[in-house]
């Protein structure tokens, strides 16, 4: 148990991340990392060999999916409008802070498995291997949909997405 | 000098930090040789820097109380109190009594026997074990109230059987339709992500049937029955692998 507690707790505040990153509702965020936790803590002794930051990210990542999809079937998507431009924690005064804000917006027009795929790798340090075990697909498809991934927030941040925008003018409107 | 193409890969490797130094150096001379990718790559290295900057904040921020893990642990521990598990065992002892009545009303077929236990096994492993999303109903790390709803519907105090020495870990469980009523699945898997189902539900025919091997295409399976109840467990791995776990599967089921 000790051991758990040692090799565990240090990866709890890189986990929120990715869960507010991807969910970018906290409250929902947390309650996602909570649940990892839970099961992290009665899946221990179970656990593979080896990378436990891998196996960590592997059930929340598998615990977000699972809540997209019933969110999906409900037909209440927690969409980048239902939460407001504070969610991430900042106070977005400076020049800079607004470029970070503005690159977090454009993050979540991304479709979700490409939100993911550049998560884990640009931010959370994942290598592909990792990455592909995380995300249960082949090495092949992580590169293919980390590049996808990039060039269409590149198309966003330079407003050349131009479908993906309007879908985005019409949510907001309905609000 | 010649050195191998450059790829795209290469190009995110480079973005990511992740090239050993020679290849790096590599990437580095044809960026500089050719500005338009250079310019992209660019580009690609300032989103990863933005995104890392702007989410850096929130692995600072003090850990909200529900996600203490000592507190989550201790939380745990005193759920799984020897109090909680006597109640779950009378639980079980309770429904084992009913369940010999159930079992008994069957009418014997030579359609429900083992043959047909080892089909539904195959079935079952071929639909779930693909399922990335979705391949069990219920965890592993709810196994209590798994362990408890099963035994309910199949009228039989049903245990999980635990392969961990195998190397396979319990995904956990679902309940299966079959023309013979409710069949219990549980999935394992290993540290490949390699999958097992083994699949048990109570025999009208063929109640004690000696270990029988079948494997169709791809799959391979043991099938035997003991006591009224049939176990069948399939999987892709070779057959001189899955033997000693269907043994062991059979091993505890015989210390219900």
């Amino acid at each position: 148990m000790n051991d758990m507690l040692l090799q565990v707790e240090p990866l709890i505040p890189a986990l929120r991340r990715y869960a507010r990153a991807l969910m970018r509702n906290p409250t929902a965020a947390d309650d996602l990392v909570q649940d990892c936790l839970e099961r992290a803590v009665s899946r221990w002794h179970q656990r593979r060999e080896g990378n436990t930051r891998s196996w960590l990210f592997t059930i929340l990542h598998n615990l977000a999916v699972n809540q997209f999809r019933q969110s999906a079937a409900r037909g209440r998507h927690v969409t980048i409008d239902d939460t407001n431009e504070n969610d991430f924690g900042q106070d977005a005064v400076q020049e800079q802070k607004l470029i970070y804000q503005d690159v977090l917006n454009k993050l979540a027009k991304l479709p979700e498995d490409q939100r993911a795929v550049l998560l884990l790798i640009a931010v959370e340090d994942l290598s592909y291997a990792d990455a592909a075990k995380v995300l249960n697909i082949p090495i092949g498809t992580v590169m293919s949909r980390l590049s996808r991934a990039r060039e269409r927030l590149q198309q966003e941040i330079e407003g050349t997405a131009g479908g993906a925008s309007r879908n985005v003018l019409k949510l907001r409107s309905l609000k | 000098m010649s050195s191998r193409p450059i790829t795209e890969d290469d190009l995110h490797a480079y973005v990511d930090k992740l090239l050993e130094p020679e290849r790096r150096t590599q990437v580095a001379a044809y960026l500089e040789a050719h500005p338009d990718v250079a310019r992209r790559v660019a580009m690609f290295s300032d989103q990863r820097d933005h995104l890392r900057k702007a989410l850096a904040p929130i692995a600072d921020e003090p850990l909200p109380a529900k996600l203490n893990l000592s507190r989550i642990t201790e939380n745990r521990r005193q759920r799984a109190s020897p109090l909680w598990w006597a109640v779950a065992a009378m639980l079980l002892i309770s429904i084992g009594g009913v369940s010999g009545w159930v079992a008994r009303g069957s009418i014997p077929s030579s359609s429900s026997g083992l043959s047909a236990l080892a089909q539904e096994a195959a079935d079952s492993f071929k639909v779930y074990a693909p399922d990335h999303v979705r391949p069990v109903e219920v965890r592993a790390s709810e196994g209590t109230q798994l362990v408890q709803w099963l035994s309910n519907r199949l009228n039989q105090p049903i245990r999980v059987p635990d392969l961990t020495t195998a190397g396979y870990r319990l995904m956990g469980g679902r309940l299966i339709a079959t023309s013979h009523g409710p069949a219990a699945m549980f999935m394992y898997d290993d540290d490949r992500g390699d999958r097992l189902v083994v699949l048990t539900r109570p025999m009208a025919a063929d109640k004690n049937a000696p270990m029988t091997l079948q494997s169709r295409e791809d799959v391979a399976g043991f099938t035997w029955a003991d006591g009224g109840m049939g176990y069948s467990l399939v999987g892709r791995s070779a057959v001189e692998s899955l033997r000693p776990i269907a043994n062991e599967v059979r091993r505890q089921a015989q210390t219900i």
